[in-house]
């Protein structure tokens, strides 16, 4: 799925609490059963809602994919298997431009090492089953673990996870087939604009990222290296490059922070 | 490129990105905590994205940098991303302007 924080801003933004029991100031531990009724429900509308909205974008990640030169076997394995938009968006980029198959995949590889640390925080949140984990994992992605992470308790967050992850699995793929079949009758998919929907899914996940010095700057380099890179370098390559924006951020501060004593200002 | 190598590339995102995707449910709370791997984490996306953003709206043929219509189209997503628009809007909003951009080019 577009991971996309902006979605997620429709569900109550209640602080998430790990376990609700260190809240002195609620009520009652355990609601009553009718009122704890009420929430399930609120929280499987909220939970549709985002699933809703981020589903339907897939539609474009069909017509891109399709656009790449992927077949419609392939561009429906990638949504079926890989279940992560930004890395499937990143895929077919590179694909498009020539990248090779190893180096394209690298790309997207990283792109969703960040769901590792969504499960680490998830799982102390729902502490699922070790029968359901292998197929929980898959639906780990930004809008779950959003959803997931605002509920109150561990009853709500597993719901929200669950509600939210099913919904957006089943109208991420839906839509991506419908996508992969409307590209050929849309014919050129250039002059429909629609090659600006992958940049403009990568910056609506990153606008809400810039919040720090360090993340604008790393952001600043990243595209310092992956433009000045792109006419030297083969396909797929610069990104990865530009990916080490990160590591040089971080060095960089390091230095600065051991350099002048005064610890380091935001 | 052949199909074969769509396959192959198609394998080892999925393999790749569920395995990470089970490795964080998985892995004992505080293996992945240590505070450089946190930031270094926070970051990586942060440049990927912003790389791939600028890569896929001003690449053109062979590696060229290009400004055409799409940088129009990203930057009309800019103003409603400022303007705190939903995903959705952002989204048709660059793929609007873009392609007005080409009907008047």
């Amino acid at each position: 799925m577009p991971e996309t924080n902006q979605t997620t801003q429709t569900p109550r933004t209640v602080p998430a609490r790990p376990d609700g029991r260190d809240a002195p100031t609620a009520p009652t531990a355990s609601p009553p059963a009718a009122d704890r009724g009420g929430n399930d429900r609120a929280v499987a509308r909220d939970a549709l809602g985002v699933g809703v909205a981020v589903g339907l974008s897939g539609f474009a990640f069909g017509v891109t994919s399709a656009g790449a030169g992927l077949s419609l076997a392939q561009t429906c394995a990638l949504s079926l298997l890989v279940f992560t938009g930004a890395s499937q968006f990143a895929l077919v980029g590179a694909l498009a431009a020539g990248g090779g198959p190893l180096t394209a995949a690298a790309g997207a590889f990283f792109l969703g090492t960040r769901n590792a640390f969504y499960g680490l925080r998830l799982s102390s949140l729902l502490r699922l089953p070790r029968a359901v984990r292998p197929a929980a994992a898959h639906l780990v992605i930004d809008e779950t673990s959003l959803v997931a992470l605002a509920q109150r308790d561990r009853r709500a967050a597993r719901i929200g996870f669950t509600v939210t992850g099913i919904t957006l699995y089943l109208l991420w793929n839906l839509t991506t087939l419908l996508g992969a079949l409307g590209a050929a009758a849309l014919g050129d998919t250039a002059a429909w604009g629609l090659d600006a929907a992958g940049p403009a899914v990568f910056l609506a996940l990153l606008a809400p990222m810039l919040r720090t010095a360090a993340e604008r700057a790393t952001a600043g380099l990243a595209v310092l290296l992956g433009l000045g890179l792109l006419p030297v370098l083969p396909a797929g390559v610069p990104v990865l490059v530009a990916a080490l924006a990160a590591p040089l951020v971080l060095l960089a501060r390091g230095l600065r922070a051991k350099g002048s004593d005064g610890g380091e200002g935001r | 490129m052949s199909p074969e190598g769509v396959w192959i590339a198609i394998g080892a995102t999925a393999a790749g990105c569920y395995l990470v995707k089970l490795l964080g449910l998985s892995v004992p709370a505080g293996a992945l905590e240590r505070p450089l791997v946190r930031r270094l984490a926070a970051l990586l996306p942060v440049a990927l994205l912003a790389a791939l953003t600028a890569q896929q709206t001003f690449g053109g043929e062979g590696g060229a940098l290009v400004a055409d219509a799409r940088a129009g189209g990203l930057a009309a997503a800019a103003v409603a991303l400022v303007l705190r628009a939903p995903f959705l809007v952002v989204v048709a909003a660059a793929v609007l302007v873009t392609a007005g951009l080409r009907a008047l080019g």
